[in-house]
C-alpha cells in the first residue's frame, strides 16, 4: 500500500515508515522544488507544510515560487499600518500574513520568492543570501550586488532588490527572501503606503527602502533565468542534480492536510485577527449642512476587534440612546468595513423613521467605516 | 523526609489517589505533613525554570510577541509556548517538559534574553524529561507532533508512554483520533490505529507499562481480551465522545441581528401562501437570457419577480408603507426600494434595488448583478443596505417550498420564494401536463394589512408572472 502511493507521487515527505528502496533516499543533500501555482495562500501553505512535515536531516530543500499581485505582511505586523487597504480592495490585490517575521512586501509575477529549508541547527541566512549573490554574479558578472548585514541584497550599493524573513520551529527552520526582477514599482509604492493617521502600536514596523528591478539594470534578464541560475548554484553547492521538481499546492495526496493550511491562511482571524493590540486616535472631519464637524474618535483594537470605542459627538447630535446602542454594538465587533457596514445598516432598522436622523447616522457611520 | 504537595490548580492532572502532595506555594501547609498517604517514596511537583534556548546566529535577545499558554495551563512536551521575534525571524518556542505553567517571566513586547528563564514549569517527576540539548535529535516523527500546536496553539495531548509507542511504530500523532479527555490520545487509540493499518491487533510494547495518570475515570472501553475463546457476542461499546461545547460571545453584526429580529417579532405577522405556474416565464427567460448576456448581464428570474412586485405595489401601496413607533401614522413610501435577501459568509444581508417603479426588467438585472458581486466581495455600501421598503427572499435557490419569512422593520411585508419544481398539473382541457411550479409565502403586518389586501396583491403578482405578456399592458 505504501509503495503504491510512492509510485504515484513526484516525491514523498519522509514521515511514513517507508522501505529503503524508495527514490528520495538516494537524493542526498538537497531537493529543489517549484510551485505551479501563483496563489499566495497556497504557496505559503506549502512552506508551512514542509516546515511541519518534512525531515530535513537527510536533505535540505529550496522552494521557488511566484505570486499574482499580493501584499504579504510579517507575522507580527499591522496591516492598517503597513499598506493602503482601500487600494488593495479596489485593485483586488490579496492580503496575506506569513508566519515568518520581518516587514511587508509586495509580490507580483515580476518578483520571485526563494525559501531555504534546513534543520534548526543548520539555519544560516547569510550563507543563503551569498548563494543568491553568487548565482546572480555567475549569470551577469558586471552586476553590482552584495549582501548587507541587515540581510538585504543591494544593487549598485543603494537599491534594495531583496528582503529577508525567517521562521524557526523546534527542529526545522526556513529562511525566505524575495528578488525583484520585473515587478510593478508603481503599484508597489502606492499599496505599501498607508494613509492611516493616529495609529499607535507595537507591531513590527517596516523599514521603507529605495527599490529597483534587476530588469531595469539589465533588460535581458527574466524571472525564469534568475530562478534557473539560483537553482543551478544551489544544486552545485549541495552536490545534487540541477533538477527542479514541480509541485502542485492543491494536491492533497502529495501534501496531506495542505488544503486546511491554505484555508487557515485566508481566514480573517489569521490575516487581521493576529494583529497585535493597537489604538487609534483620530479626528473625523464630517461635512454636515454647510458646516464641518470635528469628531474625535478613540478606539482600542485587540485581535482585530474593537475593544474600546469613544466617539466625541456634539451633544444631542444623535439621540443618546442611539449613540450608546452604536457604541455597544461596535464593542467586540471586528474592525472591518464590511462587518461594520452590515452592523450599522441593520441597527438603522430600529431607529425612528426620521430623515434627518437617518442622514446623520449615515454620515457618522460612513466616516467610521472609512477608517477601517 | 519527603515533602508532600497538593496542587490546587484547576487544570492539573491528579495522579491516582495513591499519593497526595501539598503544594508549598499556597497557604495550605498542613501541620500534619508527616502523615504518609502512600507507600513508595516519590518526590513530585518540582519547579523547573525553562530557559530561552539559543536562537542561533549569535542572537542574545528577542521580543516576546505572543503567548500560547497562560499561568496554570498544563503543557505537554513539544507544545508551543510562545512566539518570539528577532531581527526578521519569528521563532516558535516549544516546551521541553510535561507539566503545569507556573510563571511567565515576560509580557508581550518585552525583551527576553537567551539563557534566561522564560517560564517556570512544574513537572511531574514520574514523567520523562527531554534531554538538555537545545535541538533534540529525534527520529523523523516527532517534529510534526506539534503540527496542530504551532498553528492553533492547541495541544496534542498524549503522555510520553503513548508518544513512545507511536514513535516505535512510526505513527503520526496528528493522524490518530484521540478518544480520551480533551481529545487526548490514549494507548488504545494507537493500537486501534495500528490494527487498522496492519489488519492485526498488536500486543502492547512491554515498555509502555507506565500507567498514564488520569484525571477522572475515562469512558474508554477495554479491548475484549477473551474474544478468541467465546463466541463473539456484540457488546454495546460505550462510544467515547470527546467533543466539547464551545461558547462564543455574540458580537458585531450578529448582535445587531439579534436586536432587529427581536423587534421584528413584535410585529403581528400573518402568512399567506400560493402556488405560481411559471411555465411561460421559464420559456420567456430562456429566450431573453442570450440577449442579456450579449449586453454583459446575467438574467435570473429575480428581475421579473421584482418588477411584478412593483407593479403590484402600485395597486396596493399599503404594502410599501411604514408604521411609526407608536402606530399613530402610516407613511406610504413613494419609492419602491425592493430588498433582495442575500446569503453571504457573514450571514443574511438585504441590499435593495432603488426605485424599481421606474426601472425596466433589464435595469433591475444590471443592478442585481452589481449588488451580487459587491455582496460576495464583502463591499456593499451603506446606501445599498438602507432605505428598503419591501423585501423578497429567494430561499428557493437553496431549497424549500413553503416558508414563514420574518418582516424586516420598518417594512410591513415580505415574500419568500420557494424552489421551482416540475410537477404534473391539469390544463384547461383537463389533460395532465408538465408545469414549472413555484410556491410563494407572504408575511404581512396585521396591524395595517388585512388578509384580503395581501391575497389580492398576491393574485395580481401571480397573474403577471403566469402570463408575462400582461406585464406589458401595465409597464410604465
Amino acid at each position: 500500500m505504501v509503495l503504491q502511493s510512492l509510485k504515484n507521487c513526484l516525491w514523498l515527505p519522509c514521515v511514513l515508515r517507508t522501505p529503503k528502496a524508495c527514490f528520495w533516499s538516494t537524493a542526498s543533500g538537497g531537493l529543489i522544488i517549484q510551485s505551479v501555482s501563483n496563489d499566495v495562500y497556497q504557496n505559503l501553505a506549502v512552506e508551512d507544510w514542509i516546515h511541519d512535515h518534512m525531515d530535513l536531516e537527510k536533505q535540505q530543500v529550496l522552494f521557488l515560487w511566484r505570486n499574482s499581485p499580493a501584499v504579504v505582511i510579517g507575522r507580527h505586523q499591522n496591516p492598517w499600518q503597513e499598506c493602503n487597504l482601500k487600494l488593495l480592495r479596489q485593485k483586488n490585490i490579496k492580503l496575506a500574513r506569513r508566519r515568518s517575521g520581518g516587514g511587508t512586501v509586495y509580490h507580483d509575477l515580476g518578483n520571485i520568492n526563494l525559501t531555504f529549508f534546513t534543520t534548526r541547527k543548520k539555519y544560516e541566512r547569510m550563507e543563503n543570501l551569498k548563494l543568491v549573490v553568487k548565482a546572480l554574479k555567475a549569470l551577469r558578472p558586471p552586476l553590482d550586488v552584495h549582501v548587507t548585514d541587515r540581510y538585504d541584497i543591494l544593487l549598485d550599493r543603494k537599491y534594495k532588490i531583496s528582503g529577508t524573513a525567517a521562521k524557526l520551529g523546534r527542529t526545522s527552520a526556513y529562511h525566505h527572501c524575495t528578488l525583484l526582477c520585473n515587478a510593478d514599482k508603481f503599484v508597489l509604492s502606492s499599496v505599501l503606503k498607508s494613509p492611516f493617521k493616529g495609529l499607535k502600536s507595537n507591531a513590527t514596523p517596516s523599514v521603507p527602502a529605495l527599490v529597483k528591478n534587476l530588469f531595469e539594470e539589465d533588460p535581458s534578464l527574466t524571472s525564469e533565468m534568475l530562478l534557473d541560475a539560483i537553482a543551478k548554484e544551489y544544486a552545485m553547492q549541495h552536490q545534487i542534480d540541477h533538477h527542479i521538481t514541480l509541485i502542485n499546492p492543491a494536491d492533497e495526496t502529495l501534501l496531506p492536510g495542505i488544503s486546511n493550511k491554505t484555508q487557515e491562511l485566508q481566514t480573517w482571524e489569521w490575516v487581521y485577527g493576529k494583529t497585535p493590540k493597537f489604538s487609534i486616535s483620530t479626528c473625523l472631519n464630517m461635512v454636515y449642512k454647510d458646516s464641518v464637524l470635528d469628531v474625535k474618535v478613540n478606539m482600542d483594537v485587540k485581535h482585530g476587534r474593537i475593544e474600546v470605542c469613544n466617539i466625541d459627538l456634539p451633544e444631542q447630535w444623535l439621540p443618546p440612546g442611539l449613540y450608546s446602542e452604536l457604541v455597544k454594538s461596535l464593542t467586540g465587533s471586528k474592525f472591518c468595513p464590511n462587518e461594520t457596514t452590515t452592523l450599522v445598516t441593520t441597527l438603522l432598522r430600529l431607529c425612528p423613521q426620521d430623515d434627518e436622523l437617518h442622514s446623520r447616522w449615515r454620515l457618522l457611520c460612513e466616516n467610521m467605516i472609512r477608517l477601517m | 523526609v519527603c515533602i508532600h504537595r497538593v496542587r490546587s490548580c484547576s487544570s492539573i492532572r491528579f495522579t491516582k489517589s495513591k499519593y497526595v502532595c501539598v503544594f508549598d506555594k499556597s497557604a495550605l501547609k498542613f501541620s500534619h505533613q508527616q502523615r504518609l498517604f502512600r507507600t513508595s517514596a516519590v518526590s513530585c511537583g518540582q519547579i523547573v525554570q525553562f530557559k530561552l534556548s539559543d536562537i542561533g546566529e549569535g542572537i542574545t535577545e528577542v521580543t516576546v510577541k505572543e503567548w500560547y499558554i497562560k499561568e496554570g495551563d498544563s503543557v505537554s512536551q513539544f507544545d508551543s509556548i510562545c512566539e518570539v521575534q528577532s531581527d526578521k525571524a519569528s521563532v516558535t518556542i516549544t516546551s521541553r517538559y510535561d507539566g503545569i505553567i507556573r510563571k511567565l517571566h515576560y509580557s508581550i513586547d518585552d525583551i527576553a534574553f537567551v539563557g534566561k528563564p522564560l517560564v517556570d514549569i512544574e513537572i511531574d517527576a514520574s514523567k520523562g524529561v527531554a534531554s538538555e540539548e537545545d535541538v533534540v535529535e529525534t527520529p523523523p516523527m516527532s517534529h510534526e507532533e506539534h503540527t496542530h500546536q504551532e498553528i492553533k496553539g492547541h495541544k496534542t495531548l498524549a503522555t510520553p508512554a503513548v508518544r513512545r509507542l507511536a514513535m516505535e511504530n512510526n505513527i503520526k500523532l496528528s493522524e490518530v483520533v484521540g478518544t480520551g479527555k480533551d481529545n487526548r490520545i490514549l494507548k488504545e487509540d494507537i493500537l486501534n490505529y495500528l490494527a487498522k493499518q496492519t489488519g492485526a491487533i498488536l500486543p502492547p510494547s512491554p515498555k509502555a507499562e507506565i500507567v498514564p495518570p488520569q484525571r477522572r475515570a475515562e469512558a474508554v472501553p477495554a479491548a475484549p481480551k477473551d474474544k478468541a475463546r467465546k463466541i463473539p457476542v456484540p457488546v454495546p461499546r460505550p462510544i467515547a465522545f470527546a467533543g466539547k461545547d464551545k461558547t462564543e460571545p455574540v458580537t458585531g453584526f450578529q448582535k445587531a441581528m439579534v436586536k432587529t429580529m427581536s423587534a421584528a417579532l413584535k410585529i403581528p405577522h400573518f402568512g399567506y401562501s400560493d402556488e405560481i405556474d411559471l411555465t411561460q416565464l421559464v420559456q420567456l427567460r430562456e429566450e431573453l437570457k442570450p440577449l442579456a448576456e450579449m449586453r454583459g448581464v446575467k438574467l435570473s428570474f429575480m428581475p421579473f419577480f421584482i418588477k411584478a412586485a412593483s407593479l403590484g405595489l402600485l395597486q396596493y401601496p399599503i404594502l410599501n408603507a411604514s408604521l411609526d413607533e407608536n402606530c399613530q401614522n402610516v407613511t406610504y413610501k413613494a419609492s419602491h426600494n425592493i430588498g433582495v435577501a442575500m446569503d453571504t459568509e457573514q450571514g443574511l444581508i438585504v441590499p435593495n434595488v432603488k426605485n424599481v417603479q421606474v426601472c425596466s426588467v433589464f435595469d433591475i438585472a444590471v443592478e442585481l448583478n452589481r449588488l451580487q458581486s459587491l455582496g460576495s466581495a464583502g463591499q456593499l455600501g451603506t446606501s445599498d443596505l438602507t432605505g428598503g421598503t419591501f423585501t423578497l427572499s429567494n430561499i428557493g435557490t437553496i431549497g424549500g417550498t413553503y416558508a414563514k419569512p420574518v418582516i424586516l422593520p420598518p417594512e410591513v411585508a415580505i415574500g419568500a420564494l420557494g424552489k421551482i419544481q416540475v410537477l404534473p398539473r391539469f390544463n384547461s382541457k383537463g389533460e395532465v401536463v408538465k408545469a414549472q411550479i413555484m410556491n410563494v409565502s407572504w408575511s404581512a403586518d396585521h396591524r395595517i394589512i388585512d388578509g384580503a389586501t395581501m391575497a389580492r396583491f398576491s393574485n395580481l403578482w401571480k397573474s403577471y408572472l403566469e402570463n408575462p405578456a400582461s406585464m406589458l399592458l401595465d409597464l410604465k
